[in-house]
């Protein structure tokens, strides 16, 4: 199939339908508008529904009923607007259903701005609403890899019967790129034989909840959840690294931000530095194991995001305390330039190279 | 004019001794068994003079727990 | 012999855990009669609240799908139109409606969702054990008010029937109660009459049912029902609001 120029939130939409999502439930919000937009024209002419709901709370909340009516489904939002979903985010986890859930964020706390941030990997990550739950989340780099995401994305979430969470920014919602739609890897998808459809007098009633008022009960669905939680991490880990056996400084970032610090890496290499990149691309589960390929001898590791130090818990994590761990930051909207990486980089070699 | 007569069974165990069954009664025949509990540790309701029923189904209208099942027995 | 009165299959067997004469138990079963008469038992799906009927999925014996509390016209909204063939219902006490939930309520009817609502108004909190409701009448105790309810503090309890009736989507709205046989036949009807307006495809219903809360008001289930009788019903008239022919 030809490639064609489309903007990062159309793409959103156009990959969706393409994944036989034909319902949407949102409410509008920058920089994300374009999406409900799109799906507000495009989803009546395959005879799907746009709904534009009166709150993000409801409209999460319709996305529960759509997901236990056993039909893909999605809503999308900013940062204040996916805060709002937390309480259905949390609902849908607990009563395991799948759907898809896009966060293109922006800069925080609060109101916060409209600019392009990525303050929301500790909400997507560590769950966000109440309870011991996890979603999928990945973190697409570019246009085509953000298509690729969505529609893989469905099947993930049918799959494990989980929420998975896009998480962009508004720099990648905002971008145009060409793009191509194409299939994803084969998987085997469960019967949704769980879903309210009407018993039809033939089955005994499908019910979808997240109550366990009994504790032995309610500790035996999260053992449950953490089982599945467990399979997700085994099976589903993305990462794409970059030199990393043979760096002397290894920059962590993802998404938009991983873009500019590849522009960084191509200066610092024409300079004669050895940077290397592991860009995650599923936040969670996270790709711990992949740093234990970095050069052993390697200076420190960078970690460039745009807030003031999340993912680096993670990167801390998965060093194990083998390497120090540095961070360059800029937040409220600002984005990292690659000048600025680049000067952290040669900080972080120590005037050597 | 032929009298209509009623029977009334209570599925005992599910009542929860509220008394609105009694309240209703036009001919006043159900009371709360004061000497026994049922298994929810109830007063369960029960019908002595069961002939004086009229089955009007009064009683099983105003039950909250589905305890009552009214037939009419001539007619 | 006739069975005069028997047990619909619109309910499953399973004992509530409703307190002893809470009228609850009355209304599920109106409910569970209606859709099993209407024909619409097997293809109903239901969505139950946060508070005392949170556990309704547990006694509709159709599909059932637990909300989070305040969010059973949206949950029923996204089931209702991806679905529109099924028959969907929420079933909402007054601190899940006409508190946390007036948002997604009001919107659901104003939108004209084609779903129908049973709202069980007691003016009280019941599961979480006594606290003032925006339903609570002036002067009314509860645990959040331990002096009665002030109008100059919590202001007069409010009207859902008659908020929803100035919405154009909302096609049938009706207060009835269940504290004689007589009024528990009133309200089987007007729920019925509710559940066909979705059948037909009119648009949003809702029935408001005042009911009692033997436990919380400190009284017993037929003291209950005078107590409402008495105080309830001059506040929240009795009535139909909207019908179908009404607005067309």
């Amino acid at each position: 199939m030809a490639k064609v120029l489309m903007k990062g939130n159309e793409a959103i939409g156009a990959a969706a339908i393409k994944a036989g999502c034909k319902y949407f439930f949102g409410y509008p919000i920058t920089p994300q508008s374009e999406l409900p937009e799109y799906m507000a024209r495009e989803l009546p002419k395959i005879g799907g529904i746009f709904l534009q709901a009166e709150s993000e709370i409801a409209a999460i909340n319709m996305v529960y009923g759509a997901a236990g009516a056993g039909v893909r489904v999605m809503t999308s939002s900013s940062s204040p607007g996916i805060s709002l979903k937390q309480e259905g985010i949390s609902y849908i986890a607990g009563a395991e259903l799948p759907c898809l859930i896009v966060n293109i964020m922006r800069g925080g706390p609060g109101l916060g701005s409209i600019q392009p941030s990525q303050t929301d990997y500790f909400q997507a990550t560590r769950g966000g609403g109440n309870g011991d739950y996890r979603l999928v989340v990945l973190a697409p780099a570019n246009v085509q890899e953000l298509v690729d995401l969505i529609i893989e994305g469905f099947d993930i979430a049918d799959q494990y019967r989980n929420p998975v969470m896009i998480l962009g920014d508004g720099m990648i919602g905002q971008m145009m790129e060409p793009v191509e739609f194409k299939e994803p890897k084969q998987r085997e998808l469960p019967e949704k034989d769980w879903a309210t459809t009407g018993t039809g007098g033939n089955r005994k009633p499908n019910i979808i909840n997240s109550l366990y008022l009994a504790p032995e009960e309610l500790e035996e669905h999260n053992v449950k959840l953490q089982a599945k939680y467990k399979t997700i991490k085994e099976n589903e880990v993305k990462v794409e690294s970059y030199n990393i056996e043979d760096a002397d400084v290894v920059i962590a970032a993802y998404g938009t931000t991983s873009r500019i610090a590849r522009t960084a890496i191509s200066q610092l290499e024409k300079e004669g530095y050895k940077v290397g990149l592991i860009r995650p691309i599923t936040l969670w589960p996270y790709p711990y194991s992949e740093f234990d390929k970095i050069n052993p001898n390697c200076k420190g590791i960078l970690t460039v995001e745009m807030n003031t130090g999340q993912m680096i818990d993670d990167v801390k994590i998965a060093v194990k305390g083998k390497y120090s761990v540095y961070f360059y930051g800029r937040t409220g909207g600002m984005v990292p330039t690659p000048n600025e990486i680049i000067e952290k980089v040669k900080e972080v070699y120590g005037g050597e190279k | 004019m032929a009298k209509v007569k009623g029977k009334v069974t209570f599925q005992e165990d599910l009542c929860k001794g509220c008394g609105l069954c009694v309240s209703v009664c036009p001919v006043k025949i159900i009371s709360l068994d004061n000497d026994r509990i049922n298994a929810k540790g109830y007063h369960p309701a029960g019908i002595v003079e069961m002939d004086k029923c009229i089955a009007c189904a009064n009683c099983a209208t105003m039950c909250p727990d589905l305890v009552i099942t009214v037939e009419r027995l001539n007619k | 012999m006739a069975v005069v009165f028997q047990k619909t299959r619109g309910l499953t067997d399973v004992s509530t855990h409703y307190c002893p004469g809470c009228t609850h138990g009355i209304i599920h079963r109106l409910v569970g009669e209606v859709l099993e008469e209407l024909g619409v038992l097997d293809n109903a799906i239901g969505v139950a609240p946060v508070g005392c009927s949170v556990l309704a999925y547990k006694y509709f014996n159709c599909d059932m799908h637990e909300a989070a509390h305040g969010r059973a016209p949206a949950v029923a909204t996204g089931i209702k139109r991806v679905r529109p063939e099924n028959f969907v219902f929420t079933y909402q006490g007054d601190g899940d409606l006409a508190s946390i939930g007036t948002a997604e309520i009001v919107h659901a009817a104003h939108r004209g969702e084609k779903i129908s609502t049973i709202f069980v108004n007691n003016a009280i909190y019941g599961m979480t054990g006594g606290q003032m409701a925006p339903t609570t009448l002036i002067g009314q105790k509860a645990t959040t008010a331990p002096l009665g309810r002030s109008e100059a503090h919590s202001g007069k309890p409010i009207k859902m029937s008659e908020l929803l009736a100035t919405i154009d989507g909302a096609k049938f709205v009706e207060r009835v109660t269940v504290t004689t046989p007589g009024h528990v036949r009133k309200a089987k009807k007007a729920i019925k009459e509710c559940f066909k307006v979705q059948i037909e495809g009119k648009g949003f219903g809702i029935v408001e049912v005042l009911s009692t809360c033997p436990t919380n008001w400190g009284l017993t289930p037929e003291e209950a029902l005078r107590w409402l009788e008495d105080n309830m019903i001059p506040y929240y008239p009795l009535g139909n609001f909207r019908k179908p022919e009404e607005v067309e």
